[in-house]
Order: structure tokens, then sequence, then C-alpha cells
């Protein structure tokens, strides 16, 4: 098998692609950009679709293209940016949101398919100017450092207490374990939730 | 993402009739707008299913009819499957995470795409990506890879956690063909190995929609464990896994179940072994015996020679447990 490898792959095969790459990667951007937007005009039709959704019990009406993940369409188009994109692959918990009050991704989640369901963010957890419990608990036992990873992890914890995953540390750990948190701050979070859950 | 038209069909005749050459289902999209936007996906149109395909667990004669559409946290935890078929909630509670069981369906589950890391990487050589670019893995890092049942052509394995639990309670697949007949499919039958043309993962014809699967009664719901290994505690998929049943009287096997994810193509089933326990005494060094009968047939590659071992002891400590109902 290798041998029969490196046949395809010859010597004057990796110097042409390569000078071929090279010369690729002096072309400007604004160019290489400029013919990107040719090709979309012309060539791939996009989608746009009027769309009505309810976001912390607030009604939007938009034109979105049928590609915008729900947490672009947060970010980007509504501008409630305290849902964070970690990783926008569904590996990470940063863009945790809930929709009718079922912890989910929201850069796995189209916003084509969310009509009709209620979302609700971390801007949505606070109400009359006061913040929820888990919100509380977060700021009094340390739940973060540099909090990129906070707003994911309070909704996920929410729902965990709500769903009754709490019956010990170690059940608390699993159902918390689609949240990462880079600066490690699961010790803080763990007892957060603990202070919250009944 | 390339872009695409979305509609949501209403029912599975009309997202039959909606369906052509470049269009996809969609019911969950945590597996499909992953691959979408890596451009591994690119289809023209996507068919949201969510309205059109059942999303209830509904009691039969025989066994239990769960809907499609029903989503993975919603199975893990009804009460029907934990009396029935514990052994399908724990596995589906090794997979993923909370939220992604959440948006998780059964049937996108059967049909999410391998974690071949050269499946994933555009820029790598993958036949399943790509037929006839060759294999990546083959030689190059095939520590995740499969042991047994691969090709030259693809040693990839299937990811699912659920799909093994299934596989070893003989569930039978219900699908709606593009003709508009129904066809029931063995779960042993409806993955497939890699061949020449691992760009198949399963038998599903083009076009077809998933529309339930059905689990028959069986006795395997008191002694049953499902354990996973993986480099971490959880979030992350096998490097191995095992559901093993057995139907016990007294110190007595009646039937046995042993089935393995991160082994093979598809979730694999270790005949020989249940064959060797059927009238056995459930006892450890049966259990020995029976774990060292499904590593004679395994082949690892390069770098998952550990695997051989680690299966082996998996395969005993999983009848171990389902014999002291850890
Ligand atoms: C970070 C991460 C970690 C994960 N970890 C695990 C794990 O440890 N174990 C595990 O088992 N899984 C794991 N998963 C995978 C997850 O379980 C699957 O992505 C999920 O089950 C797919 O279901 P879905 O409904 O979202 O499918 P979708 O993404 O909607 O669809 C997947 C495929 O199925 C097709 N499809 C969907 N429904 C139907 C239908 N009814 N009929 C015909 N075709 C259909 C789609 O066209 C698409 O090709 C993980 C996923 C992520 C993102
Ligand atoms: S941004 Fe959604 S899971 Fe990481
Ligand atoms: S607080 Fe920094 S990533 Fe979690």
């Amino acid at each position: 098998m290798k041998t029969e490898a490196s046949n395809t792959y010859s010597r004057r095969f990796f110097i042409k692609s390569s000078s071929a790459f090279t010369t690729l990667a002096f072309i400007p951007n604004s160019v290489k950009s400029f013919f990107y937007q040719v090709k979309e005009k012309f060539f791939v039709k996009k989608q746009k679709i009027p769309l009505s959704v309810s976001i912390n019990n607030k009604e939007y009406r938009l034109d979105v293209d049928t590609r915008t993940t729900l947490l672009d369409l947060l970010r980007e188009n509504i501008g409630l940016t305290g849902t964070k994109k970690g990783c926008d692959h569904g590996q990470c918990g940063a863009c945790t949101v809930h929709i009718d009050g079922e912890r989910r991704l929201s850069c796995l989640t189209l916003t084509a398919m969310i009509p009709g369901k209620e979302i609700t963010t971390i801007e949505g957890l606070a109400k009359d100017g006061k913040l929820h419990p888990m919100q509380e608990a977060f700021i009094e036992n340390d739940g973060f450092q540099c909090g990129y990873c906070t707003p994911g992890q309070i909704m996920s914890a929410v729902a965990c207490v709500q769903e009754g995953h709490t019956g010990s540390t170690e059940e608390i750990k699993e159902f918390m374990s689609g949240n990462l948190c880079r600066c490690a701050a699961y010790n803080g979070i763990t007892r957060a939730i603990q202070k919250v859950a009944p | 993402m390339k872009p695409f038209e979305y509609s949501k069909a209403e029912n599975t005749t009309s997202a039959i009739k909606l369906a052509g050459n470049s269009s996809m289902y969609i019911s969950g999209g945590t597996n499909l707008i992953d691959l979408m936007k890596k451009h591994i996906h690119e289809p023209d149109k996507l068919i949201d299913l969510t309205d059109a395909v059942s999303s209830e667990i509904t009691v039969q004669e025989n066994g239990i009819r769960i809907g499609a559409m029903v989503r993975n946290s919603t199975l893990a935890e009804d009460s029907l499957i934990l009396d029935k078929f514990p052994l399908l909630s724990r596995a589906i509670l090794k997979g993923a995470s909370p939220q992604i069981r959440n948006m998780a369906s059964t049937g996108g589950n059967l049909l999410q795409r391998t974690r071949c890391p050269y499946f994933y990487d555009t820029a790598l050589p993958c036949n399943k990506r790509i037929p006839g670019s060759g294999c990546g893995a083959l030689e190059g890092n095939n520590r995740m890879s499969a042991v047994i049942g691969y090709s030259n052509s693809c040693v990839a394995v299937h990811p699912s956690d659920m799909c093994v639990a299934l596989v070893a309670l003989d569930t039978k697949v219900e699908i709606l063909k593009p003709d508009g007949n129904t066809e029931m499919i063995n779960f042993e039958d409806f993955h497939r190995l890699p061949g020449d043309n691992p760009q198949k993962d399963n038998n599903l014809p083009d076009g077809a929609i998933i529309t339930a699967i059905e689990i028959q009664n069986n006795s395997f719901n008191k002694n049953y464990d499902y354990l996973k290994l993986r480099e971490r505690e959880s979030y992350a998929f096998a490097l191995i896994s095992v559901a093993a049943a057995l139907e016990l009287s007294g110190n007595l096997i009646r039937e046995a179940r042993l089935a393995s994810g991160g082994v093979a193509h598809k979730p694999w089933r270790w005949k020989d072994a249940e064959n060797f326990l059927k009238g056995e005494n459930a006892t450890e060094e049966n259990f020995k015996k029976a774990a060292e009968l499904a590593i004679e047939k395994i082949a690892p590659l390069e770098d998952n020679k550990f695997k051989t071992e680690m299966l082996k002891g998996a395969i005993q400590q999983s009848f171990m447990n389902c014999v002291t109902n850890r």
C-alpha cells in the first residue's frame, strides 16, 4: 500500500501542486472574495424565507437566509450576543439556549426550523431586574473565571435542575458534561448547581 | 454552508414527493448541520421531517414501536423503555450530551456518519467522502478505526451507542420507500460492511425514510450492561463499547446477547460468544471464554492493537456486571 501511495503522489506532483497553491496564496483576498461574490450571485441561488420567531417573549419578524443557525440569528441579526460561539460544531455547549424549555445547541439549530417555538437565552433569565437564582449562585460560588462558557453553563444548569439530574455530584457532572470550560471552573459550577438544586 | 432550499414536510408521503436528486432529510440536525458546515454534505434542498414522522412510543402486541422522530432523551427516560429495555436507555445516556440528546432523533441516530478523522478533514483522502480518493486511515492514524469487518477501502467505525443496544435487542427498522412501499429490515442487516463501496453506510434505499423501529419483547431487562470505554469519562465517542445481556434461570444462561461499538463499520454482534454461553453457567470462567471467542477473529491495525486486550477485558467485565447487576 505504501509504495502505491508514493507512486500516485510523485515529487513532480508535489512540486507542481504546491507551486499552484503558492500562486493562489498571492492573489489578494479582496480579489478572491470578489470572485466568490460573483459566483454566489450568479451560480447559486440563496434562499431567504420570511419567519416569525419568539425570543425571550418577544416576537421578531425577519427575512433570513435558510442557512442561518439560531446562534448566528441571535448574535448577528438580533444583537443578542450573550449566547456564545465556542466551536460552532456541537462540541462545547457555549451556545446552549432553551427551546420550549429544553436545553439545546443553537449552533446546530436552523432558524428555519424554529417558528412556533419559544426560545430563551441568557438575556431572558433575569426577571424584573432581578438575576435568576442560578446566576446569583454562579457569582457566589466562583462558577467562572473568564466567563466565556458561562452563559451556556447557566442555561444548561437551569435545565439540569429542572430535569432533576442533581441527585449527586457525579450525576451533576455527568449531566453537565456537554458544557466545556477552558478555565476549568467545574468545581464552582457544580457547587452553584448544588446550591440551587432542591 | 452551500445555499439550499428548505421545506417542511407535513407527512411522509409529501416528504417523499419533495425529495429529489440532491435533497436530504433533516431531523435533529445534530450530525447533518455539522457536516454541511464542513461542506461534506452539500444538499440543494433540505426536507424537514420533524412534523412528518411519528414521535410516539407505543405498545404493540409483542413489543414496542418507537417513532423515528422520538428524541434520544425522551427515549432514554421513557418509563416503558426503562421497564422493558433498560439496556437501550443505558446506551443512549452514554452518548453525546444532554443538549444533543434533546435534539437527536431515533432515525437520525441510525444514520449518523462515521467520526473517522479522515472523513471529517476535507484536505485528506477518504473513500467514504470521495470514492476513489483512498483510505487515509488504513496506513495512517487508525487509533479509532475498526478491528473487524473492514476492507482496504475503509476502516471507519459506526459511532453510535444507541445502535449497539438495538442490534443486541434484535430490533427491526421500518422504512418507507420512494415507491410508497413499507419494508421491515432486521437491525443486523440495516448497516453494512464497507467492501468496495464504503460511501454507503447502510442498506437504506436512496430517498427512503426511516419511519419507526420495533423491539420485540424479551427477557433481557434484568441482567444487562452497557460498558463504554473512551478517552474521557463523558461526552466522547467510544474507543470500545460493549452491550451485554443475559436471560438467566438460576445460574444457567438461557440466552445471551453480546454486541460492540467502536470495532466495525456497523454495530457488531458477537454470535459465536453468544452461542457458546447459551446453556452454560454464568461464571467468570465462561465469560472469559466468551471474550476469547470474540477476540479470536479480530485483526487490529497499527495504532489500535490496544483494542484487543481492551475488548477482552470489557466483555468479561460487562458480563460480570450483568450478573452482579451493577
Ligand atoms: C459533539 C457530538 C458528540 C456526540 N457524541 C455521541 C456519542 O457519544 N454517541 C453517539 O451515539 N452519538 C453521538 N453523537 C451523535 C448524535 O447521536 C447524532 O448526531 C444524532 O443521533 C443524529 O440524529 P439527528 O436527528 O440529529 O440526525 P440529523 O443530523 O438530522 O440527520 C442525520 C442523517 O440522517 C438522515 N435522516 C434523519 N432522519 C431521517 C429519517 N427519519 N429517515 C431518513 N433519513 C433521515 C439525514 O438526512 C442525515 O443524513 C454526537 C454528536 C455530536 C455533535
Ligand atoms: S458553539 Fe455550539 S456547541 Fe460549541
Ligand atoms: S470560565 Fe473561562 S471558559 Fe469557562
